[in-house]
């Protein structure tokens, strides 16, 4: 099943949609990076060994620093309604915070089984929040029927975002998971433009969590985050729309239309940004050199596949055959569709198999994709880049921007270094 | 609800997986939600395939719990055929699936396709992956398995999967002993056979099993019904490698005086000679699969000369074997999949080695104790690019390098015993290991247990280190220092000692020296 539909609005860009196997990660997976940027947070799955040992394989190593996430797994007597459900939970639930006395955030995360056997976690957080003194208790779903990859953070952070504290005085609020060095550099930027009302969401800690309300201005820093911008608004929060920052281009757009909902003028806008933005430019010289020319074809993964092709063509000189996302969210890359090159296909979900022979028939010199296909493509010769790295590395941003070149750019130097 | 950080085993539909991904010819059709198929990469990841595994899942979304994810399965089945064109197909269900009960194996029967199709019907909420693969394998050869007439000096080696630990280079040394002894080998399977491999089994006279976990339902199955006997011993050392060698020989009917004759493992004359003085007595706690934990302890004992202080595994299918060669050695066997018992159990043992899988890798780390791994599951560093098998002679030199190498350095440790002060060599990490001395590992939580099966440890009495019997006891070395402490404190109960003093360490000492 596929068809070409135009688009609404102003961008009449054909996409191409399509169903099939999708060859993704479910939400659960956004565990392995949120665990870490809430500090004391602590995530519970609920649901099968399936999820348990997804959440394994996808962080590899760090499983075993005592991570601040486990699973509840289901068993026989769970379905057969021989166990309580609730009760289960709350023993588990109690087990779990006496073992881990400095949790101030847990989150109940729903999985596919146990969305499919409608277990009320919604019911059984708020229960349990009342019952633990001291632990905020929420929940979201993470299962693959409902999220893909990525999609686990926006559940995460819409979980957060009814919670928040209420404030109505004006301030800017940076809205996404991001690499604490990124922050700290945006911090020093817009301090130097004056706009200090500046925050975060998620915050590094549960207690630090931003309030919002009428005065809050908010710029989303990843493309993915659909429904927690929609609470935002509920909340009375105003979106920015503008680039994502990715590459010299887009961070210079998203700080500026931060500034500029914060009143800083263009002049003392350039004053601070002149510097940071001449010197990422001039380190992209360097992987731009390789990557120019370069075809480049986009399975779907994180929803970060958009602004990533905005750069890699823009910035470094590359060629899109074709763009995959797992989700297009229209109104939130509104400002980067436009920029996308017209020869490019735009996709929108999979038919892993369908994909696979476009690619092969394009030959691209660069494929981004997701492990399970990395190997096997190198294999037929296709260079690969793989793409959960893009959201595992500080990407954001003017100092990261030659550091985002260079991903794509290494699998390009390791193949000609290679004489074996 | 089982609480769980960490699990020894997927789902039983890895199993199934493992089987189908080891195979050629053989296509599985998986009804599964989105996500699921992040199996694929520890396939393409930690084994390094260059092939996707051959698996079609169905990936349904909850859009399409409203309509008919029983079309769903049959569009995928049939795209599959279409497209992939295998001699055979299983059908199933991962955890969510079942569920939904769309019944995979009636779906595909109607289906009206000129393959056959073997449903595996694998109970994710109670089963785990080995059980998995061997009620996949099991399906399999009950399918395409057919009787016939026997050739002489002839068997099929079963078990081998994919992501199995050393399977690749355990069958080249097996089939390599085989082939020496003028043995025939008809069918290697899951591993390298294709269905239409499958419906030759009957030919051999005998079956191999390297793997009971894997092979062993197959294996008793064929004996019944086709007629072939399977080998009982697993051959992991130099033991239980000479032992199978006259198994086999006495099954095929050949004569095997000549191969054991010649002396084909280093491992005796490198355990005899005296630089392995020192690995006498050296204590191990062993954990891993059933079949690799048996024959470490084996090993461990009459190979290497260490003294066992645990044993254990998470094959609750196999735990009577593991019970009773625990037993043999004055043990209680620890049955469990529970990782943080494990830890505990050997916090409590204070061994000198760990011998186990990825995860008491990282227990042992956290301990500070060597380690070396002998079982899955396992990462990407135990599917070595070098010829590395644990069976046979050639895996037994594998294991004495591998064992021996994490322990501290013969003259090493005799120079740390005698110069406690070094600043530069202490007793935090072996220098062949090239680390600087590593801070102290924290201790054990003694944190409440996550799961009921945990021995409640007795309650401590009260018992106060005088300052200069602590400084003392910090001149031991530290591989052992956990048990002159332990053995010290329960001298200091038996004999109502309240301040333990130098003089109740060297007490102590000399009463358990007796």
């Amino acid at each position: 099943m596929l068809d070409h539909v135009p688009a609404s609005g102003c961008d009449t860009r054909p996409i191409l949609r399509e169903r099939g196997q999708r060859e993704v990660f479910c939400g659960l997976t956004g565990i392995v990076w949120m665990h870490r940027k809430i500090q004391d947070a602590f995530f519970l799955v609920v649901g099968s060994r399936t999820c348990a040992h997804l959440l394994q394989s996808a962080a590899g190593v760090m499983i075993f620093a005592e991570p601040r996430f486990a699973t509840a797994i289901l068993d026989e007597r769970d379905l057969a309604g021989l166990a309580d459900a609730q009760e289960e939970l709350d023993r588990n639930v109690a087990r779990l915070l006496e073992r881990r006395p400095d949790i101030k955030l847990l989150f109940l995360v729903g999985s596919c089984p146990s969305e499919v056997i409608k277990l009320d976690l919604h019911r059984a957080a708020q229960r349990l929040d009342r019952r633990f003194n001291g632990v905020r208790v929420l929940n979201y779903s993470g299962s693959g029927i409902e999220t893909t990859f990525t999609q686990g953070e926006d559940a995460c952070l819409a979980a957060l975002v009814p919670e928040l504290p209420s404030t109505d005085s004006a301030q800017l609020v940076i809205v996404g998971a991001l690499a604490e060095v990124v922050e700290d550099q945006w911090r020093r930027l817009y301090a130097a433009m004056g706009v200090t009302n500046l925050a975060f969401l998620p915050a590094r800690r549960a207690g630090d969590m931003p309030a919002v309300g009428q005065g809050t201005r908010y710029l989303l820093a990843q493309p993915f985050l659909a429904e927690t911008a929609r609470l935002l608004d509920a909340r009375g929060a105003r979106h920015i729309p503008t680039l994502f920052p990715l590459g010299a281009e887009g961070t210079t757009a998203f700080l500026r239309a931060g500034a500029e909902s914060m009143g800083v003028g263009a002049g003392r806008f350039a004053e601070a940004t002149a510097a940071a933005e001449a010197r990422a430019r001039a380190a992209l010289e360097g992987p731009r050199a390789r990557l120019a020319g370069k075809r480049i074809f986009f399975f779907p993964d994180s929803q970060l596949e958009v602004p990533m092709a905005r750069f890699l063509t823009r910035e470094c000189g590359m060629e899109a055959v074709e763009i995959g996302t797992p989700y297009l969210h229209r109104a939130h890359l509104a400002a980067e569709m436009p920029l996308l090159p017209a020869a490019a296909t735009l996709s929108e979900g999979q038919d892993v198999e369908r994909q696979l022979d476009r690619c092969l028939a394009a030959r691209p010199d660069l494929v981004v994709c997701g492990l399970g296909l990395a190997n096997p493509l190198e294999a037929q010769g296709i260079t690969t880049k793989w793409s959960i790295e893009l959201v595992f590395t500080p990407v954001q941003g003017y100092d990261q921007a030659a550091d985002l070149a260079s991903l794509f750019a290494r699998p390009f130097a390791r193949r000609d270094m290679l004489r074996v | 609800m089982q609480l769980t950080l960490w699990t020894y085993e997927g789902p039983p539909h890895v199993g199934a997986m493992r089987v189908a991904t080891g195979m050629e010819g053989l296509h599985y059709v998986l009804h599964a939600p989105q996500g699921d198929t992040y199996a694929d990469l520890l396939f393409t990841m930690i084994e390094r395939r260059s092939k996707r595994p051959p698996v079609t899942y169905t990936t349904f979304q909850a859009r399409d719990l409203g309509g008919d994810t029983a079309e769903l399965f049959k569009r995928a089945l049939l795209d599959a055929a279409e497209r992939f064109k295998p001699q055979a197909f299983i059908v199933g269900a991962s955890c969510t699936a079942e569920l939904i009960q769309d019944d995979p194996g009636g779906l595909a029967a109607t289906a009206g396709l000129d393959v056959p199709v073997v449903p595996v019907e694998l109970p994710s909420y109670s089963k785990k992956e080995n059980w998995g693969a061997a009620e996949t394998f099991y399906q399999l050869v009950r399918r395409f398995a057919v009787k016939a007439e026997q050739r002489p000096a002839t068997c099929n080696v079963l078990g081998p999967t994919a992501l199995g630990f050393r399977h690749r280079d355990d069958v080249k040394e097996v089939c390599g002993l085989l082939a020496r002894l003028g043995i025939t080998v008809n069918v290697v399977a899951p591993m390298g056979s294709t269905p239409a491999d499958l419906t030759r089994l009957g030919e051999a006279s005998f079956n191999v099993v390297l793997y009971p976990e894997t092979a062993g339902t197959a294996a008793s199955w064929m004996q019944r019904n086709l007629g072939q006997p399977f080998t009982k011993t697993v051959p992991i050392g130099v033991g239980a490698t000479r032992e199978f060698i006259a198994e086999v020989a006495a099954l095929a009917g050949v004569d095997a005086t000549a191969l054991l004759a010649a002396e084909e493992s280093r491992l005796p004359w490198y355990s005899r000679s005296v630089d392995s003085t020192y690995l006498t007595g050296k204590r191990v706690f062993i954990f891993g699969d059933a079949t690799h934990a048996v024959a470490a302890a084996r090993v461990a004992r009459e190979e290497l000369g260490f003294e066992v202080v645990g044993l254990g595994t998470y094959s609750r299918e196999q735990a009577r074997e593991v019970r009773e060669a625990a037993k043999a050695l004055g043990l209680e066997a620890l049955i469990t999949d529970d990782y943080l018992a494990v830890e505990q159990a050997i916090a409590d043992a204070h061994p000198e080695l760990v011998l186990g899988t990825q995860m008491e890798r990282h227990t042992a780390k956290r301990l500070g104790v060597a380690c070396a791994v002998i079982s899955a599951p396992v990462h990407v560093q135990d599917f070595p690019a070098r010829h590395s098998p644990q069976m046979g002679f050639e895996g037994a030199n594998v294991i004495f390098d591998t064992w021996v190498h994490p322990l501290m350095m013969g003259l090493e440790e005799h120079l740390i015993g005698m110069f406690r002060e070094d600043f530069e060599f202490n007793d935090q990490a072996p220098s062949h290991l090239g680390h600087k001395a590593a801070p102290a590992p924290p201790p054990v939580r003694e944190a409440p247990p996550m799961v009921e099966a945990v021995a409640v440890l007795e309650a401590p009495v009260e018992t106060r280190w005088a300052p200069d019997a602590e400084a003392e006891l910090k001149k031991i070395p530290f591989f052992v220092r956990g048990k002159a402490r332990r053995n010290t404190e329960a001298f200091a109960r038996m004999t109502g000692v309240a301040t333990i003093t130098v003089e109740t360490l060297y007490d102590a000492k000399a009463h358990y020296s007796r």
